[in-house]
């Protein structure tokens, strides 16, 4: 009976895992570092998140979980409210549907498909910060986002996956 | 069995499709009514706030590090450059001395009532605004500080923004470089009332200004206290350019290196509210309110 609950209680705890990873990587992402300026360009973990686990277990990282990351995010940044969790939802939609071509394939491809879908979530961002503010605001720090979101995103793929070899082997 | 799936499929895609509803859902009563959202947002800065403080200290300590480090390289210079600027304070001392003496026996001669008495609240930074769209930081104090919404935000060398939301033991500073900030500032040299507008670039621009005014770069830009909710005088930082794009002003605060903030209780509610958009319009709104 003990061994049962100690089991299930195991099994929980990993399958926990890639929402507690993004919802330290949210947080960790707002912590001040002495760099001039980062705060503003501070790369989205929380999509490379997302779009990493509507890829591969979207099972482990269901839309609620999104939408609270998502809400977590823009409550921790300052973003208006539902703002990133707009965003977030939209990019797990389209790549928990488009995730057959991905699955099995080198990491170049991943990184290819990373290429498209960032961009764009930021693309998203911008237009519905600029229909939140009545106006055009700069982009030029969403875009040097965007790059550095890019340029990371292989390093938060091998965390993920190291992750997903250590605590979710599909038995 | 066999229609199991598909309904589970509909039911994923419902789900979904609530989610999303439920995110525009949030971003519009955020526009309309914001004291549901900002209960909600506070709830959770206060909540995450302690985990915040803790991950924040660590980079402060790695920090002070360096700065020790690059102190000892530079301790020479700095040394002589020390020296150089005590003599000159020492000069402003005087003088300070002198017009403190003459402020004081000319409000005996007027009976000047003197303002309320301004106390400040010290805050260290634990969030960085980690966005493209918004400029604002987290401070560790909050209500139980004596924090209070609209109160300024200040560095060592001048503002940086007031307080837009407050929690019990956090509180968001909205910068002043941020697209929803708007200060009544006053031109130190001719008196002339402005309002600096942040558009999310670092140099904020100053609306409202009389027209056929000349002002030439370097000029000091201070706090006006229209509002009340800011003392007067509070410098923000000097005129950066005049051009078609408007007057800007290049703050003083050095945002690179912000890790602890002073609040100042002003003592006096304020009519500035969070996020305000338009000043005028603000005004009236916020009147009404008890």
């Amino acid at each position: 009976m003990i061994t049962v609950l100690a089991l299930q209680l195991d099994r929980a705890a990993r399958r926990l895992f890639p929402f507690a990873l993004s919802v330290l990587l949210v947080v960790l992402s707002v912590v001040p570092l002495p760099v001039p300026g980062y705060g503003l360009v501070v790369p989205s973990f929380a999509l490379m998140a997302v779009y990493y686990w509507a890829i591969h277990r979207p099972d482990l990282l269901p839309a609620p979980a999104v939408f609270v990351l998502g809400l977590l995010e823009d409550i921790l940044t300052g973003a208006p409210t539902g703002l990133n969790t707009l965003v977030l939802l939209l990019v797990y939609g389209v790549m928990r549907n488009q995730r057959r071509p991905f699955l099995g394939k080198p990491f170049a491809v991943m990184w290819f498909g990373f290429f498209v879908v960032a961009p764009a979530a930021s693309f998203a961002h911008w237009l519905f910060a600029s229909a939140l503010a009545g106006r055009l605001v700069p982009a030029h720090t969403a875009f040097i986002q965007c790059l550095l979101t890019l340029a990371l995103y292989p390093w938060l793929t091998w965390l993920f996956a190291a992750g997903q070899r250590a605590f979710l082997r599909r038995n | 069995m066999r229609y199991a799936a598909p309904l589970k499929a509909a039911a994923q895609r419902f789900a979904f499709l609530m989610l999303i509803a439920g995110a525009v859902g949030l971003i519009i009563l955020g526009k309309a009514d914001a004291i549901l959202i900002e209960r909600l947002r506070v709830a959770v800065t206060d909540a995450f706030a302690p985990i915040l403080a803790g991950l924040a200290r660590p980079m402060a300590t790695v920090e002070h590090a360096i700065d020790e480090v690059r102190a000892l390289v530079h301790l020479r210079s700095e040394n002589e450059r020390l020296w150089q600027d005590n003599a000159e304070l020492k000069r402003w001392e005087q003088l300070a001395r002198e017009l403190a003496a003459q402020n004081q026996a000319l409000r005996e001669t007027l009976n000047f009532v003197p303002h309320s008495e301004q106390r400040s609240i010290t805050g260290r930074v634990i969030a960085d605004s980690g966005g493209a769209f918004v400029r604002s930081l987290l401070v560790d104090a909050g209500t139980r500080d004596g924090v209070a919404k609209g109160q300024a935000v200040v560095v060592g060398q001048g503002l940086i923004g007031r307080i837009a939301e407050v929690g019990d033991i956090s509180a968001r500073a909205l910068l002043i470089t941020d697209l929803n900030s708007r200060i009544p500032v006053v031109v130190e040299s001719t008196r002339d009332h402005a309002i600096l507008a942040g558009d999310n670039t670092d140099l904020p621009r100053l609306l409202y200004l009389p027209p056929n005014l000349s002002l030439a770069p370097g000029t000091r830009i201070v706090t006006s206290g229209d509002g009340g909710a800011f003392p007067p005088g509070l410098p923000i930082g000097t005129i950066a350019s005049v051009g078609d794009g408007g007057v800007r002003v290049q703050p003083f605060a050095n945002w690179s290196r912000i890790e602890y903030v002073r609040i100042i209780d002003y003592g006096l509610k304020g009519i500035l509210g969070p996020l305000d958009p338009l000043p005028a319009t603000a005004r009236g709104k916020r009147g009404a309110r008890p």
